[in-house]
């Protein structure tokens, strides 16, 4: 058993810039991992709040994921649907050591629930 | 020159051990003599042979631009006259903590009562084969630039490994020194810890105009040679000559000696506010230490650390709360400032300003009335003013519409309200640079009937060119019309002002080659665009630059990225070509394996003449590739912007009432045209006779058979508004109807508007233009056929087989698995 509170899930350049990797999670839906152009790293739960997007499939720019299904524009760093639309998809801490890339346990669990 | 010390008998002080004479550690005792010269007896090791000089100036050393008595901070006599005793030269190996005891090298021992770790970093040394051949080295001290210096007297050619700031101090200073210098760097853009991309690829541009060959995106595969370092090996193959390798990838804090020592060390030394280790007895300062989980790679938290540590040692606890940063670029003429955090994200909004005839680009992030970033490329003034009001967390709401101009601006130079500033000025100030049109000028065009953005860009080409003074024009514009203005044609998206036509028609004027370069020359305002433009402008440079542009992947929408169609669950679904609308028994069983093979759902004759195999899962999509790539089949491009199907009907080979060989001429057109990205999908057909069974009078272009020959017909859709085609004219052979074809499509996509069909264009454009360009002018049409099918040798090569080879699996494979109950792979 693993006890763990971050789970390191690898190097940040094997995520491309402007593009998103996933982690799957046993018996849950899969974290969406972000690097935005300014190389800061996001995790998402993979799931769009209006109807179940995969998010990691979108286009990122600036801060943001468009949602491949119907284009809302979801927060890389709260989860929530910007401009007129209303939702959040769950957030998972992240931090960054020596190049790899480490999301929160707790955090995946909850959200991968 | 190492000197033994023995500690005189009188001396009963307190005895301060540092162990590093580098920039923290020196300064560190600078700031202790400020505040009690007489406290404690000092001994300094220094790992280097000589005095305390100041490393960041290593680069004008190497630049040519200083000499090393240049930079020395404190000489020999500071030693002497403040009563230290350096001994250079010798590295401390050992700390015992029990006995308060260090050793060097050379086993010469010093108890110490308060001993001082100042180590600063190690040059990070990439793992790859050939990394200690002589003529491999790092950019960290005096040592490394003599070595630098002697290979630039031989001369010769220098790679310089990684594009941060101390990789391109060191190209700059070898290019000045006649080297002929590659940069490779592993990131898309240079120093993309500091800059965004807009002043990356500003900064590239500038580089490569100095003569250095800057590769982005390029991995070091290994560094080759016998006895000696003659070049390095990207993992691409490509082989670049070298007789000086720099590596410049990065630093790690030096932690060897108090990790030995059993003092806790995460990523640094790790310190509390006051620079004290886990043993009160030692402290730490500088690259090497970890305080509040920070480490720094910047001279500017040294100072702060030094002056709470200090006030520590005499017992004045002040305490050190970390640092913001700020960078610069020390490469003379090129001005570059980055501080703060240029992330972006929720809340942040970006005032961008871009001045593409100066070659300048700012941009400041601000928070909730607060600047929390900036990066600025070409004019780096105010770089100061933003970081000062930065640090300070000066609220800015008052400044906010003028932030961008300046403090000279800001602080009153400029009137408040934009309108009344555009107002006061004389009719023949000048307005448009690009173009040289005065603000008389403009108000004449706008009185004579200009009364949109667009139609004064079409009259008088004011804010036709480069677009910065769209704002000033606009004003105009109101000033001069009040609530009559038109509103133009619709921009591209939110993030420019210019249109689509617009955009196109400079990317192709000014030869421009890259999404940052449009980005900077056209004066976006968002720093990397959105989701609207992105994926238009990479579709515009592709069609410009065939078999020059590098697709950007990041830029296109999943369905191209990923080659197949996404469904509302995630999965894909997967449509092979079948070429014509024909198939035979190999294809349906590779078909039929796949679907049994990966547990596809369903599988589904589609209405383009093909079958459609449902709910693949994306890692799985490889793997279906390579399947039907063994059988022979292509990707069907059911997800792409490009060609579709080409539908057929059995024609004169079966039907009784065929004229032409129908389905020949679908395959043949299939074979020219598939591949080919458009700016809309597109789609063909070709019936045998005018009972039209392959319904082409709805295609984007359709050909009906005739006894006489074939009609050729364009601009049909058969989707929300159902248009029946126009006939673009008659033709005699099959040949023609391919090269009429050709020049169709290659006209659509140079002149149509992203994600405009070929119904919606012709609406708009008009069919006469078509008939124009495509029958009546023969070398025009000749012209485009040559640049179709010029552009389509490039772009015939199937993407599936080439992931199912393995390229770009990141977009396929999950990063890491997670199993709650266990371990993680
Ligand atoms: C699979 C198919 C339906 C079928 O089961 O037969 C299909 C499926 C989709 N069509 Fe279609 N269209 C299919 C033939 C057609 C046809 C018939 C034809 O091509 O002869 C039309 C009308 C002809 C035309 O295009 O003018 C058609 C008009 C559309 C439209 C409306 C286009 C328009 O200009 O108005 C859309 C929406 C769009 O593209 O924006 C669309 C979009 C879609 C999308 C891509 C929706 C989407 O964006 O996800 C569907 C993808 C399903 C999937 O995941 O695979 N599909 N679609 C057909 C695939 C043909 C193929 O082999 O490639
Ligand atoms: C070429 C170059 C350009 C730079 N430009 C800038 C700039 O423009 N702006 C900026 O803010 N920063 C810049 N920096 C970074 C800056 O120089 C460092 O942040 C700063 O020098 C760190 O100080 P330090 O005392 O922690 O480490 P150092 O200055 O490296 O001092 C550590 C010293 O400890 C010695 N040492 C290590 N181990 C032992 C041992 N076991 N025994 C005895 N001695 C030992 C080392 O030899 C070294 O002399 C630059 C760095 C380089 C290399
Ligand atoms: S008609 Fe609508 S629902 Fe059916 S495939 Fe086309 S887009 Fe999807
Ligand atoms: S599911 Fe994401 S926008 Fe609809």
């Amino acid at each position: 058993m693993s006890t763990a509170t971050w789970l390191d899930i690898g190097w940040v350049d094997h995520i491309p810039v402007r593009g998103s990797r996933t982690v799957q999670v046993e018996g849950g839906d899969d974290i969406a991992v972000f690097r935005t152009a300014e190389g800061k790293v996001f995790a998402l739960l993979d799931r769009c709040p209006h109807k179940h997007g995969r998010l990691s499939q979108g286009i990122v720019h600036g801060g943001a994921v468009a949602c491949p299904l119907h284009n809302w524009r979801i927060s890389l760093s709260t989860g929530e649907a910007l401009g007129e639309d209303k939702g959040c998809t769950p957030t998972v801490p992240v931090k960054i050591d020596g190049g790899r890339v480490l999301i929160c346990r707790a955090g995946t669990l909850k959200a991968a629930g | 020159m190492e000197h033994r010390h023995l500690k005189p008998d009188a001396d009963t002080r307190e005895h301060l051990v540092v162990i590093g004479n580098g920039m923290a550690g020196c300064r560190a005792v600078e700031e202790l003599l400020a505040r009690d010269p007489s406290r404690y007896r000092v001994t300094i090791f220094g790992a280097e042979p000589r005095v305390n000089y100041n490393r960041i100036m290593l680069s004008p050393v190497l630049a040519g631009e200083k000499c090393f008595d240049d930079i020395v901070i404190n000489d020999a006599a500071w030693y002497t006259d403040n009563g230290i005793a350096l001994v250079a030269g010798d590295p401390v190996a050992a700390i015992d903590r029990a006995a308060k005891t260090v050793t060097t090298r050379s086993g010469l021992a010093e108890s110490y009562d308060r001993l001082l770790i100042a180590t600063g970093s190690d040059p990070f040394i990439i793992p790859v084969p050939g990394k200690d051949l002589p003529g491999v080295i790092a950019f960290r001290d005096m040592d490394d630039v003599d070595t630098m210096l002697a290979a630039a007297d031989a001369g010769g050619d220098a790679v310089v490994i990684g594009g941060g700031l101390l990789g391109l101090e060191a190209a700059h200073g070898l290019s000045l020194r006649g080297m002929k210098v590659t940069v490779i760097h592993l990131m898309p853009t240079l120093m993309e810890r500091q800059l965004d991309e807009a002043a990356g690829w500003l900064l590239k541009n500038a580089l490569e105009a100095r003569g250095q060959t800057i590769l982005t995106g390029a991995d070091t595969a290994e560094i080759v040679g016998t006895g000696k370092v003659e070049g390095v090996r990207l993992k691409d193959g490509t082989l670049i000559p070298a007789s000086l390798v720099v590596m410049a990838v990065g630093i790690r804090p030096s932690t060897q000696l108090a990790r030995d020592a059993g003092l806790a060390v995460g990523r640094g030394i790790q310190v509390d506010d006051h620079m004290v280790t886990s043993d009160p007895a030692v402290l730490a300062v500088g690259e090497c230490v970890e305080h509040d989980g920070q480490v720094y790679g910047l001279v500017a938290p040294l100072w702060d650390m030094c002056r709470s540590l200090a006030d520590g040692l005499v017992e004045q606890h002040s305490g050190y709360r970390g640092s913001v940063t700020s960078t610069k670029l020390k490469v003379s003429g090129i001005d570059v400032f980055s501080a703060g955090d240029f992330s972006g994200g929720d809340g942040c909004e970006d005032i961008v300003l871009r001045d593409a005839s100066r070659g300048v680009y700012k941009r400041v992030i601000v928070k909730d009335d607060r600047i929390v970033g900036a990066v600025l490329y070409g004019d780096t003034a105010d770089g100061g003013w933003y970081f000062d009001l930065l640090k300070r967390q000066e609220d800015v709401s008052d400044l906010r519409d003028l932030l961008i101009f300046g403090q000279a601006f800001a602080a009153g130079g400029g009137a408040a309200d934009p309108k009344a500033a555009v107002a006061a000025l004389s009719d023949d100030a000048e307005i448009c640079g690009c173009n040289g049109v005065t603000k008389g000028q403009v108000v004449s065009c706008i009185a004579k009937g200009a009364h949109s953005l667009d139609a004064v860009r079409g009259t008088c080409k004011a804010s036709a060119s480069c677009g910065s003074c769209t704002g000033l024009v606009e004003n105009l514009l109101a000033l001069t019309l009040g609530d009559d203005v038109q509103s133009g044609p619709k921009t591209m998206c939110k993030c420019t002002s210019f249109g689509h036509d617009d955009v196109r028609r400079e990317i192709v004027a000014q030869a421009m080659r890259s999404i940052p370069e449009v980005m900077q020359k056209l004066h976006w305002t968002t720093p990397d665009g959105c989701s609207s433009c992105r994926p238009a402008l990479n579709y515009y440079l592709l069609c410009a630059l065939p078999g020059d542009y590098i697709d950007d992947q990041q830029s296109r929408f999943v369905n191209e990225r990923l080659h197949a169609n996404i469904q509302k669950d995630g999965t894909y679904s997967v449509v092979p070509r079948m070429w014509g609308g024909l198939t035979n028994p190999r294809e349906l069983r590779a078909i039929a394996d796949v679907v049994e093979k990966y547990n596809a759902p369903m599988v589904k004759v589609t209405g383009g003449q093909r079958l459609d195999i449902f709910g693949i899962k994306k890692e799985d999509l490889p793997a279906v590739w390579a399947d039907l790539g063994a059988a022979g089949m292509v990707s069907g491009h059911a997800y792409g912007k490009a060609l579709r199907t080409v539908k057929t009907c059995v024609g004169s080979e079966w039907c009784r009432f065929g004229t032409q060989d129908s389905t020949g001429l679908g395959v043949k057109l299939e074979r020219m045209s598939w591949g080919s990205w458009m700016p809309h999908k597109f789609k063909i057909a070709v019936s045998g006779c005018p009972r039209n069974c392959a319904e082409a009078t709805i295609k984007d272009f359709g050909v009906v058979c005739v006894d006489s020959g074939y009609e050729l017909h364009v601009g049909g859709n058969g989707g929300i508004h159902v248009r029946a085609t126009d006939l673009l004219c008659k033709v005699a052979t099959e040949q023609e109807a391919m090269d009429y074809c050709a020049a169709f499509i290659q006209l659509y996509r140079e002149e149509a508007r992203y994600l405009e069909r070929t119904a919606p264009w012709i609406e708009r454009v008009g069919l006469a233009h078509i008939v124009a360009r495509i029958v009546d002018d023969e070398p025009g049409r000749e012209a485009l056929r040559a640049r179709f099918l010029f552009s389509q040798s490039f772009s015939q090569d199937d993407p599936w087989a080439q992931r199912a080879e393995g390229a770009e699996a990141e977009h396929h494979a999950p990063m890491a698995r997670f199993i709650p109950q266990g371990e993680y792979a």
